[in-house]
Parts: structure tokens; sequence; C-alpha cells
């Protein structure tokens, strides 16, 4: 175990002039990142082969620290980039990791239609329930009656639900875990990156210097003990009442279709297409016609 | 522009926005991300059939912001790409437009433009665009824009725009409008093997000593792609030469002013006009898009009628080019400049107007294009 952290350490870490991190003491984000390094490491990837591309806020950060191919872009749009570079060049391991407000606020309209056209990416969602960066905003998964610096008097809208909106909007592979679930979260990042088509982790994390403290949620141990408690699994959860439900986290795979993968079905037409017109070329050569246009 | 040798090539009747997508293809454009918009549809439309057929990649996007994001994706995968759209989703580009100059991203951007603001006029042509095109993202940021007026500028102008993006590693944005996207004209295209083409500098150090931002002769960095081996961070951050971010006020400042800089370096290269009749003119007409091809009619009347008149033709209309327009400037005693908007370019003329050359400003914006009549109307008073 101690020999494969350090393998991590070494290896996976980008070790010049990056550390310190930017996350608060306690923060979810490193060990998200550390499950991350390790399932990317069991998975035997190329480390020149991957590519994670992030957006804005705190879990922007993460692609600066790893030492793969990363790109921090603009905030909701980490999607799109991810997008152009996974159709051009297919044979990339893309990963893209985002935050609540980064995934379906700004970024709502990227994630389902990303989740819809069903591109081979895997998403990786930090769900803290704020804007940690900006200061503690209240985020589309505050949950009802919570306090934020934008909802002092108490939130009055109600959370989206990051994992069944994935899967409603078409995400192959959908699953969920949280910061107090290292080993459980690994397992459902290798199998998201492993399987073929879009995937969406969604990690319930802790902003104790945000949310937490508004909310008397305690600090990151409290926080992330109550994640613990509060976490039941999808076989536990499917014999449970809707009432006894409320306030958990159910944890595990939430959704794994088989369909068609459009950056493979792309890669048909392309073929096809390709084969087609050069065909063509060929037979116009043969018979002396050379125009540009056609 | 390029060297074109138009011996033995066919003539054949194009639209506008198909020249363009001749050009694109020719220039080695492998990636088209879009959303459907008139009047630049036909962009989208004809690229979806073409781009497989080369082995490319076409995808339409949810708006105009994602494709904006999948055009700088695909270029940072190595790949030259492409968007193209109009005055709404102009708007909506901006924002990744900016990330594409300050991480310096080679890419070209079609803006074929339609009467605004807002929805506007999505038929009529105009020319609304263009200091949008110039300052549209936020933040000081460097800028290529080009104008087109004619099918065959269709064609170069584009092979132009995605060579100086892959050589200064930049957005580069082409404005048409409406006018020249749908006028068919038979035009005489070059040979694939007559074409200069200009890939992006590639690193040749071994991947440990690789700096994606590090400063050289060009001022222009050699630009690795995602999956050659050279494992590097991009980020919209502002970034010391490793392209981490960074706060010191030195290698902010650094970072900045190189990346204006290699687009004033490179001015030669960058700010193109073109002239006709300019050699004993009097009176000039400083125009671009297709009000240029109005004022070289009105220009070939008014020698006619014994006027000395000229015409300037912008076809690099950032950044401007100043020492060009200022050498007409002290030629002529009147410059007269029509715009199918309320003066967007006759204010950068004015500012490099030392001379005190009388600048005489003819607009409209009624979504009609102008007129030769207008344009002579003006020559044969002033």
């Amino acid at each position: 175990m101690l020999e494969r952290a350090e393998i991590i350490r070494k290896e996976y870490l980008r070790h010049d002039k990056k550390f310190p991190h930017v996350w608060c003491p306690g923060c979810g984000n490193g060990i998200i990142m550390g499950a991350l390094l390790r399932a990317v490491h069991s998975l035997g990837l190329d480390k020149d082969e991957v590519v994670l591309a992030s957006g804005i806020g705190c879990s922007g950060r993460m692609p600066t620290y790893v030492d793969f191919n990363t790109i921090h872009t603009t905030h909701g749009r980490a999607l799109t980039f991810s997008t152009g570079i996974k159709l051009a060049k297919p044979g990339l391991t893309v990963m893209t990791v985002m935050g609540d407000g980064d995934s379906t606020a700004i970024g709502g309209n990227h994630f389902i239609h990303a989740a819809r056209r069903n591109l081979n990416l895997t998403a990786i969602i930090i769900n803290n329930s704020t804007y940690g960066m900006t200061g503690g905003q209240y985020s589309p998964t505050t949950p009802y009656g919570s306090k934020s610096t934008t909802s002092v008097y108490g939130h009055v809208e109600h959370a989206f639900s990051i994992a069944e909106l994935a899967a409603t909007a078409g995400a192959s592979f959908v699953a969920r875990s949280t910061v107090y679930h290292a080993t459980h979260m690994e397992e459902m990042l290798k199998k998201g990156i492993e399987k073929r088509g879009f995937s969406v982790i969604e990690i319930i994390s802790n902003c104790h210097v945000q949310h937490g403290r508004r909310n008397k949620l305690g600090g990151a141990v409290e926080m992330i003990s109550g994640f613990k408690q509060r976490s039941v699994t999808v076989e536990k959860a499917t014999k449970m009442s809707d009432d006894e439900l409320e306030g958990k986290i159910t944890i595990g795979v939430l959704a794994d279709v088989e369909k068609p993968v459009s950056t493979e079905e792309y890669q048909r037409i392309v073929k096809e297409a390709k084969h087609k017109a050069e065909i063509i070329t060929k037979a116009k050569e043969k018979n002396g016609v050379k125009r540009y246009e056609e | 522009m390029e060297s074109i040798n138009e011996s033995k090539q066919k003539k054949i009747l194009l639209q506008g926005n198909e020249a363009i997508v001749a050009g694109a293809l020719a220039a080695g454009c492998r990636f088209f991300a879009g959303y459907p918009i008139t009047p630049a549809s036909e962009i989208s439309e004809i690229l979806s059939v073409k781009l497989p057929e080369v082995g490319g990649t076409f995808i339409q996007m949810e708006d105009e912001i994602a494709s904006m994001g999948a055009v700088i994706g695909a270029s940072l995968a190595g790949v030259k790409a492409m968007t193209a759209t109009s005055g709404p989703g102009f708007s909506l580009i901006q924002e990744n437009l900016g990330y594409g100059c300050i991480a310096e991203v080679p890419c070209v951007i079609i803006n074929v433009m339609r009467g605004g603001p807002s929805t506007g006029l999505p038929t009529s042509p105009s020319q609304g665009d263009v200091q949008m095109a110039r300052w549209g993202t936020h933040g000081d940021h460097p800028i290529i824009v080009l104008a087109v007026s004619s099918v065959a500028d269709c064609f170069s102008v584009t092979i132009k725009a995605f060579n100086l993006s892959e050589k200064y590693r930049i957005p580069v944005i082409i404005l048409s409008d409406e006018v020249v996207a749908h006028t068919r004209e038979s035009v005489t295209l070059p040979k694939q093997g007559q074409i200069r083409i200009f890939d992006r500098v590639k690193p040749d150090v071994p991947p440990e000593w690789y700096k994606p931002y590090a400063d050289n002769n060009r001022g222009v960095p050699d630009m690795a792609a995602f999956g050659d081996g050279y494992r590097h961070h991009v980020t919209g951050l502002v970034h010391d030469e490793k392209g981490f971010p960074t706060q010191d006020a030195q290698e902010i400042d650094k970072f900045l002013r190189r990346i204006h800089t290699k687009v004033s370096k490179g001015f030669q290269d960058i700010q193109i006009t073109k002239t006709h009749l300019m050699e004993d003119a009097e009176v000039c007409v400083i125009a671009y898009g297709s009000v240029a091809r109005s004022a070289l009619r009105a220009v070939r009347d008014a020698r006619k009628l014994g006027v000395k008149a000229g015409l300037v033709q912008l076809v690099t209309l950032f950044p401007f080019p100043r020492k060009a327009v200022d050498t007409y400037l002290r030629q002529c005693r009147v410059a007269i400049v029509p715009e199918m908007n309320l003066g967007q370019m006759s204010r950068e003329i004015g500012r490099v107007n030392q001379a005190g050359c009388r600048i005489v400003k003819h607009n409209r914006i009624d979504g009609q294009l102008i007129t030769p009549e207008e344009i002579l109307k003006h020559i044969t008073t002033v």
C-alpha cells in the first residue's frame, strides 16, 4: 500500500513549483485526486494518452497538479473542450473534473448534451453543495433551507440530483460515491473510465469552510463522518421506502447501459466516407478530370 | 496573398460560403464545430459532408459557446479547427475566444455578419460587428481580423487565416457578410499543390525540456499537441512559461506583452491591403467587405468622369494597417469611408490621420448594400 502511495506521489504528481495546492485543509478534493490517480494507475493507462480537463472553481485546479495532458478551461465549458479533444484524437482517454455549480449551473446545458451525445468521455463531478472558491454562494445542489452567502434567510429553491439528471439525459454509466468512501470511489472511477460511452461519477464532498460552517455541519471530520452515516448502497436503497431514503446518499452504480458510442459511430462514418471519396477521386484521375471542388 | 497560378484551371460557380469551405479544406482544416445560424449555415452543412471524406470531424454543438470550446479542444489535440457563425452566435463565442487568445490556440472563426443588434436582420448584410471582432472578448487581448469581399477572397483569405493562426498561435476572425456569403460567382481555384500552407511549429526538444509558453526569436512558442508525448498544462489563467498559473508581476507583464508583440512584430505578414488605381489618386475610397466591390465600381466610373479616384481595400482590419493607410491619407486630399455601420472603421482611420486628410463618412444601417452610385456621388462632389 505504502509502495503504491509512493509510486502515485512520484509518478503522477507534478513537483515543479506546483505545491502547496490551493485547497483548504480538510478539503475533499485531495481525496478525490488521490482516488483518481490510483484508478488511472491501476488501469495501467499511459500518462501520455490521458487528458484531464477541468472548469473553474476549486475543482478546476486539479489538473494543475497531475502529470497528464491537462487543461483548465472556462467556467462550465470543460466538457465542450473535452469533446473537441476526444473527437480530434479518439485514442486519448479524456476525463473531465467539474464542481456542482460548474457542471449543472453555468455548464448545465453542456452537461446534459454531453450525456445525450454519448461520446466516450468520463465526467467526475465533485458535489460540495456550494460555490466554495467565490465565497459560499448557493449552487444548484444547495439543499432546500440551507444557508449560504446569497441565501442567508434560508434557501428557497430545490436541489438537483446530479446522478439522476445524468442518467435521465442519457449517460451510459452513472455512479455516486463520497469522499468518505475512498476505496469505493476508486472502484467507481475505474468503472467509469473503462466504460465505453459517457460516464458520470458524482462524488459527494465537503466544503466545511463555506457550506459546513454556515449550516452548523461541523468541520471536515464531522462532515465526512456524516457522509458515512448517511450513505446507503444502491442495493439497500432499492429495499427502502422514500421516507426512509430522505436525507440519505445512495452510493454505487446507478445506471450502466449498453448503447452505441457516438465517437465510435462517427469514426465508422469517416472511414466509409473517406473510402468512397478515394474511389471517386481515383476514377476521376483515370478519366483525366481533376477539379478541386468535387 | 498566396502565390496562385491560375493557368489551366477550370472556372467553377461557387457561393461565398462554399468558397470558405473550399479554402478551409485546402488549408488543412479537419475539425468544425458549429451551431445553425443564418446566414452562415451553409458552411456547417457542406462541411458535415466534406469533412468525413478527408478524415476530418464535423460536430453540431448545443450552442456557439460549446462550438468554440470544441474548436479549441480539437486544436490543442493537434487538428486545424474552425467554427462559423453570425451576430448572435458571435456574441456567444466571445467567452472562449478569449481563452484561445490567452492560451495561444490557433483556430479560425467565420462571422457572416448580419444586421444587429440582437436578432436584428438575419437575412440582410451588415458590417456592424467590426469593433466587436476587435474588442468583443474581455481584457486586453491580441486578435487578427480579416475581411472578405468576393467569392475568390473567401477562398484565399480563409487559407491566409489558417496560415496566420498557425504561424502566430492566435485565433483569426474572418468577417464576411450576407452579400458575400450568398453571392455566386465563377472563380478559378488553384490546385492544392500551388497553395502555400503553414503548419504550427512543433517542439523538437526532449519532452522534459519542453516549455509550452517559452519565448523564442519568433515570439511564438512551439506547440505540442495533447497525446504527442509532451505532457503539459494549458490554462486560461495568466501563466508562466511552463504554462502554470503565476502571480508574479514580472512574469505576468512579460507574458501579456509577448502575446501582443508577436502580432505587432509580424505586421508585414499580417496587415494586408489591396489597392486599385491609387498611383495618382487624389480622392480615395477606403472600404472592406462587400462594400469594397461597390467602391471599386464607383472608382472606375469616377475615372471615366476624369476624377483621379482610387480604392484602398482593407483585407486586414485588425491589427489596423496603420502604416499603409497613413501613406494613402497623406497622398489624398479626401478619403471616403463607406460602411454598413455607423462608422466603426472610419473611427480607426481617423485615429491614424496625422496628415489631416479630410475624411467623409458614408453609412447605411438599413440592411441594404451600399451602391456604387452613392459612393460615386461623394467622389464627384467632395
